[in-house]
Formats: structure tokens, sequence, C-alpha cells
């Protein structure tokens, strides 16, 4: 036990360092092919966010070549200065000269990260005047849809008017809900190649609309009309998912975002409910034109 | 003389004459900061048995019947634990009562009657969370950042009672840390012996000293938070709350805003993530230097970077809710804040590794912790570039990218100088030595380990796949490969989690049969190194304090006898000048 022990010790004294070496050097060099050869990486893009990808790219390869230089410098270091008998260390308090280079050149380096971000970001916040609304309204744990009707308008909405009768607590006296196309079944669908101003409201808690292709997402927040925009360039089914905790059920609020062609995609919105037709002749007659309702229309309309 | 300094060293220490005098209810720093220690670790335990047993649901869905409400109250108290009651804990109370005074050449805290409540009031709070595994619907799941509203309203796990005991239990800890945190700045500010200005400060306490004011700063904003969601929670307040309905109920709420809780939430929250790192970094460059028998490398440029990190680490906050609904215009000063950031944090780096270059590097255990942590730190420090960068963080907020950054950089680094600190200092707690091999065998496993669950993470965060997820079922973009890479992480964690016993055995073993070790083993110069006695007795210098004539990295001076001179020895001829 005892030699076993002092054999052990022996070893790791002699290879500790070469081992220290070796293990950074093959982390640095495994985590670059690790990167090139993954099978796990963005899913292919389905949208006008392009931007999005560039800045990412970007960040990868100057993120990554930062990753390799400052450890193989460390690799280089830990080979050539590790103890020696009768090894000295140089003693060098501060090197200005290079403190004040490094300084400059990683100020050089972030801003070259922070130019494409911001102009993604740019876009990001700025909604194209011809984008469609889609509204996306959220609750523990479903997703339903609404899509303004002919007068091109979503009506306004108020959580009080929320009930089985009206699950999007669209106001019966506007009447610009009245043509409001309902999708109550957690699949909707959308014209490819058309700005879309995605328009949010969830009843209870926070939620996000997350379709991992289309890379633009936002939180859902009760109380709040939040929104942002994407261009679909794909036809095809994608998945939406909710990525902010929203309670115990969080991970079964999934949905489907459907692209179709424009003729698909027409076809589709005439078999859809609107909010007269669901709720029923009766309340769609009264109150034309109420000041009232359209005040607040304007506040809402976003 | 018109008045006496505390380095005057006139007030009498009352040395407690029976054992619960010393070790229970204990004024002594070093004791405190061990009763800190073993309560942080001891609770970092459960939260360590959490994480792999929410792993095995993610990696092996269904494989230990788990139901969601487990899963969410396992992640829930998880991170609140490891952020908050470890971390933080460990790093302020524990290396924070232990480094101070040895450090500063002081007797003890400035307010050591304080500094004892504040130890106990922190056990109360880690009682009161512990607690909430034993009531009614057990602990809160609705994420370590307990966003309302879904943290108080029915649909999440423990809102009957976890989310009122985790608030309370919340608000109780910055009680106790606000005593302990203003004994730590006096401390610094008042008690420092003769001749120890502020910059010849060892790296590790202005660590401890600028997270120390961060915190005293930062709670409070968490501190009104948890005391306004309890209202909401207890009394039907709004502060948070929107008119909603909660599964088919119109609730009584009006005109909150679950916004207004974030801001607060993070305006806390992102201090917090230096408030653990600044103490890291300073250890981890007082660890590198005597390691590598080399003076920290631009120390001056050290201390302003951890002032100016420090500083900038309150005018970030937002970058955690790019995608929150807030005015996104905000979006264009936060990212530009959030960059700037990593400037200073840069320098940081390159002044360790340039520690090394040029250096006599002896792979000791808390050595290879150090670089481990370089390593690391650049992994994950690099990732904060992608997620602060706003429309960079689009696609890959509330991801598993999400989570991979922020366990490789606030969670593995300071856990890896944390182990460093730990086997660094031990020998002056103890009086004992530990197993070397033990503890290399210990640092592998733990390193690579780690390397091995987070690095691949990552990319499974790149794939779209959204964190806080029970189980994915079936997606129309998720191969199954990724659910064979979540499984591969899990086998890893559990070793990784396994191996900390070898950390236990070696600390635990040595206590008790390791060697005795000398006072100042690792030849280092700092003064907690040269106490008369190890352990250092109550009141730490015996008769007379020491006197500070030099700064703290004096290792390898040219002429010098020996390659370090302590800061407690009087000028000799072989003194170069340096800028301090």
């Amino acid at each position: 036990m005892a030699s076993l022990r002092s054999g052990l010790r022996h070893i790791g004294a002699v290879n500790v360092k070469m081992a220290m070496a070796i293990v950074v050097a093959v982390l640095i060099f495994g985590s670059l092919a690790f990167h090139f050869l993954t099978p796990w990486y963005f899913t292919p893009i389905a949208s006008n966010w392009a931007s999005i990808d560039t800045a990412v790219d970007i960040t990868f390869w100057v993120t990554g070549a930062v990753f390799v230089a400052i450890n193989l410098f460390m690799v280089y270091a830990l080979v050539r200065y590790s103890h020696r008998r009768g090894g000295k260390a140089s003693y060098e308090p501060e090197n200005a000269k290079l403190e004040r280079r490094l300084t400059f050149w990683t100020a050089i380096g972030i801003a070259t990260l922070l130019a494409p971000g911001l102009y993604a970001w740019d876009q990001f916040v700025t909604i194209p005047d011809n984008a469609t609304v889609l509204e996306a309204v959220g609750q523990q744990w479903a997703w339903s849809f609404r899509l303004p009707g002919k007068d091109g308008v979503l009506g306004t909405t108020d959580i009080q008017y929320v009930s089985d009768d009206n699950p999007f607590g669209i106001n019966p006296s506007d009447p610009y809900g009245k043509d409001d196309v309902l999708v109550s079944d957690n699949v909707v669908h959308i014209p490819v190649g058309k700005p879309i101003k995605m328009v949010l409201r969830s009843k209870d808690v926070l939620h996000d609309f997350y379709v991992p292709e289309f890379r633009a997402r936002m939180n859902l927040v009760p109380g709040l009309v939040t929104y942002f925009w994407f261009t679909p360039t794909k036809v095809g089914t994608y998945d939406i998912l909710c990525a902010q905790l929203c309670g115990i059920g969080h991970y079964t609020m999934r949905g489907t975002v459907i692209v179709d062609d424009q003729k698909t995609f027409d076809a589709w919105l005439k078999t859809q409910p609107t909010f007269a037709s669901a709720a029923g002749a009766a309340q769609a007659s009264n109150s034309r034109g109420l000041p009232a309702a359209k005040v607040k229309l304007a506040e809402n309309r976003n | 003389m018109a008045y006496a300094t505390l380095a005057e060293d006139l007030k009498e220490l009352h040395h407690p004459k029976t054992w619960v005098g010393k070790y229970v209810w204990s004024q002594d720093h070093k004791v405190i900061a061990v009763q800190y220690m073993m309560t942080a670790i001891a609770i970092g335990v459960v939260a360590l048995v959490l994480s792999d047993l929410m792993r095995l649901q993610i990696g092996f869905p269904g494989s230990i019947g788990l139901t969601p409400e487990k899963y969410y109250q396992f992640i829930t108290i998880h991170g609140m634990i490891m952020v908050i009651y470890l971390l933080t804990a460990l790093l302020l109370g524990g290396f924070g009562n232990f480094l101070i005074p040895l450090m500063l050449g002081a007797r003890d805290m400035v307010f050591p009657f304080v500094n004892m409540l504040s130890y106990w009031v922190y056990l109360l709070s880690v009682l009161v969370l512990v607690a909430s595994f034993f009531v009614t619907g057990g602990p809160t799941g609705a994420g370590w950042t307990l966003y309302p509203p879904q943290a108080i309203l029915p649909g999440t796990p423990g809102r009957d009672w976890g989310i009122i005991l985790m608030l309370a239990s919340l608000a109780i800890f910055i009680v106790a840390f606000t005593m302990g945190g203003l004994n730590y700045v006096t401390t610094v500010l008042q008690a420092r012996t003769r001749g120890m200005t502020l910059m010849r400060m060892p790296l590790s306490v202005w660590g401890i000293f600028v997270a120390t004011i961060l915190a005293l700063l930062a709670f409070p904003a968490l501190f009104v938070a948890s005391v306004m969601m309890m209202l909401d929670r207890l009394l039907g307040t709004s502060f948070f709350m929107p008119e909603l309905v909660s599964q088919g109920q119109h609730l009584g709420y009006n005109g909150g805003s679950p916004i207004l809780f974030q801001h607060l939430f993070w305006f806390f929250g992102h201090p917090e993530v230096y408030i653990v790192a600044l103490p890291a970094f300073g250890i981890v460059s007082d660890l590198l230097s005597t390691h590598a028998r080399k003076n920290i490398f631009g120390y001056r440029m050290m201390v302003w970077a951890i002032v100016i990190i420090g500083g900038l680490s309150f005018a970030v906050w937002a970058h955690h809710m790019y995608v929150s609904g807030m005015n996104p215009y905000f979006g264009f000063f936060f990212a530009t804040s959030t960059l700037i950031i990593a400037v200073p944090t840069a320098i940081k780096v390159y002044n360790w590794v340039l520690t090394l270059w040029r250096g006599n590097i002896h792979f000791t255990v808390p050595m290879l912790f150090a670089i481990g942590f370089i390593f690391t730190f650049i992994n994950g420090g690099l990732t904060g570039l992608f997620l602060g960068n706003v429309s960079v963080d689009v696609p890959l907020s509330g991801t598993y990218f999400v989570v991979a950054h922020f366990h490789m950089v606030m969670g593995v680094s300071p856990i890896l100088v944390i182990f460093g600190a730990i086997y660094h200092w031990y020998p002056k707690i103890t009086g004992k030595m530990w197993n070397e091999t033990l503890g290399k065998v210990h640092f592998w496993f733990t390193f690579i380990g780690t390397y091995l669950i987070y690095f691949p993470m990552h990319y499974l965060g790149l794939l779209g796949m959204p964190r806080r997820y029970f189980e994915y079922g079936h997606t129309g973009f998720i191969p199954d490969s990724a659910h064979m890479l979540n499984a591969f992480i899990t086998v890893i964690a559990l070793v990784v989690g396994a191996s900390q016993l070898i950390f236990f055995y070696n600390m635990i073993y040595s206590f008790f049969y390791g060697d005795k070790a000398p006072g100042n083993p690792w030849r280092a110069t700092t003064l907690e190194w040269q106490t008369p006695t190890t352990p250092a007795p109550h009141g730490n210098w015996g008769p007379k304090l020491p006197v500070v004539y030099r700064w703290a990295y004096d290792y390898s001076v040219p002429g010098a006898p020996e390659d370090f001179i302590p800061q407690n020895v009087p000028a000799q001829g072989t003194d170069r000048h340096h800028k301090t």
C-alpha cells in the first residue's frame, strides 16, 4: 500500500505539468473539432433574419480566435515556465505599454462584435409598414391566434371580457372585432414571403413565442401587448414552443405554424370562424362605431 | 496623539473560556468563517444531489419516476441554493470572514458580535429554505428567477407554502448578509494594520471588498421585490400582478407589472454575478501568483479592473430581458454597456496568463484548479459575448445555450476557484495537510468532467432546445442524437457528482489523520501565512500586530535570498522600486 502510494505520487509529480498542458491543448482542439463536426447546430433558417445568423457567425469567429489564442499561449507558458530545479521567475510588476495595447485591441474586437449585433437589432425594432398582423394569445398551456378580418384591423380586447364564450376577450361593442378570424386549436397558417407583425397577448402568466427556425421571438406578458416581426421565407411546418417557464405544464405548451403559399393560405383562411360567426348574430348587430371604442382601438393597434 | 486608530491595537479581546463560546457562539472571524463554509457546503450538497436527479430526468426521461412538480421544484431550489446560499455565502461569509482580518493584519472583524449574528441569521435562512421541502405542496417550482405572475398562481408547484417560505428565506438571508457585509467593508476601511495601504492589499481582499459593496447595493432590490411579491401573494396587492384570468378564474389583481419585478430582480441579479465572480477573480490572482512564484502581472490594472467591473455591473442588468417585452430600444444601450464590461474582464484574463508567463510554475493542487479556472472562465466569458449582444441573444435566449453559459461562467469557474482556495488555505485553517494524490484525482474529475458537461450543452441551445422542459416529446427539429447527447451529459454529471466524495474524504480524513502542516507551506508573502501559530489563535497575532512594509507580490525578487519576501519583512538592499 505504501509503495503504491509513493509510486502514484512519483507519477503525479513527474507528469502533472505535461498532463495539464496536454489536457488543455486537447480541450482546445477538441472544442474546435466539435464545433466544426457537430450535428447539433442552428436549424435551417426559415425567415428573413439571416442578419442574426450573420451576427452569430461573426461572434463565433472572433470569440473562437480569442479562445484558441489565449489558451494556446497559456499552454505554451505552462510547458515553458514550469518549475525547474534552480529556476526562477522573472520580476516584472507591470508593463504599461503591453497592457495599453491589449486594451486597445480588445476594444476593437468588442466593436467588431457589437456593430453587426446592433445593426440586426435596428432591423428588429423597425416594423415594416406593409407587415400584416397576426395575434398569438397564450394561456396555461395552450396557444390560440387571431387575424384581422377584411377591415385589416384587430378589434380591441380587454381581459375583463374573457369568458368561455369569448376566450379572446374581444370587446363585444367594437365593430372592428366582428370580422376578426379566430384560430383556437394551436395550429396557425401564415403566407410565405410577407412580413408579419406578431402581436402577443397573455391571459395569465409570462409565455414566449419561440419558433427556432424563425430566430425572432418575444415574451407574452399579461397586462401588455408585445410584438416582433419576421418574414417567413420557406413553406413548411414548424413547432411553436413556449420558452418562458409558465407553470407545471410549460413543456406541453406547443403549437404549430404552417407556412403556406398564398393560395393555400387564402383557402385555409376562408374556413376559419370569425368572432361574429362564433359569438352568434345576436351581439353582432348593435353598437356600430362607438367613439369610445375607437379611442381605445388607437391605443391598442400597435 | 489626538486619536487612536484601530491599528493602535488598544482594544482588549475577551477570550472565550468554554467550548461553546469558542466553537458555537463564537465571535472569532475564523470560526465564523468555518461555520459559514460548512453550512454553505452542506446545503450545496443538497443542490448537487437535486441537479443529478433532474439530470436523470433529462437524460433518461421517466427513469426515476420524477413528476413534473418535483422536476420544477428541483430546478428551482437547485438554482437558488447554488447562487445565493452556496456561492454568495461561501465566498463572502466564508472566505471574506477568514481572509479579510488575516490578510490585513487585524485582530478580528470590527464588529465581532454582529459578525456572529450574521452567521446565525444566515443559518436560519437556510433552515427556512429547507423547511419548504416539508410543507404542504413542497417548495416552489417557479424557477430560480421566481417570475410573477406564475410564481404565486395555481399551476405552479409550491404555490401554497413553498413560495412564501422562499421569499421569507431570501429576506432573512439579506438581513444576514447586510450584517456581515457592513463588517467586511468597515474592517477593510478601518482595521488595516500599519503600512497596509489600500494599494498594498492582496487582490483577494480587493475582490471581496468590491463584491461586498456591490452586494450591499444590489440585495436591497431583491429585498423589496421579495416583500412586494409576498404582499401580492398574501394580501392580494398588485405590485407585479396585472388583471388576469388564471385557469378560467378572474382574479382580483389589477394594474401591476410583471416586468417591474424583472427589473428589480436583475438589478440585483446581474451584480450578483459579479458578487460571486469578483472574490473568485481576486482569490485566483493570489493562487496564480503564489504558485507561479511571480508577482501578479499588472497589479494596479487588476485593482482598477475590479472596481470598474463592479461599477459597470449596475448598468447592464436588462441584458437578461432583451425578449421580455420591455421597451425594445433599451436593447441598444444594454448591449453596448454589456460588451464594454468585457474589456476590463479581458484584461484580467490577460494578466492571469501573463502571470504564468516567465513564471516558475509549481503544479500544486491549488494551481491546477487556478489554471482550470482560467480555461473555463475564458470559455464562459466568451459565450457571454453572444448573449450580451442583443440580436445574437434573440435566438439563444431561454435555451440550453444560456444554461451552458452561466454554469460555465458562474457555476464551474467560481467553484474551481473555491476548491483551489480550500486546498490552498486548508493548512492554515486546520493546521493539517491533505493528500496530494487525492487532490489531483479530484481536480481531473471535476475539471474535465464539468467541461464535458457544459461545452456540448451550448450546441443543444443552438439547435433550439428550450430550458426548463420536463420532457421534449415529439418535435420536428430535435433529432434522437440530441437526446443521446443529453444522456451522455447526465452520465458525466453523475460521475462528477460522485467524484466530489473524493474531496470530502480527503478533507475529513486529513483533518484527523493528515500530516501536520507548516505555518507557510506555500512560501507565500501575504500576512495570513505569517501568524505566530497555525491555526492562528484568537486575536491572530499574539502580543503585537504585524507591520507591513511592501506589497503582497514580492516573489522572485532579484538578489533576494529566497523567492518570496513576506509583506511584514522590512525593506532590504535588494528591494526593487515599483508603483503601488
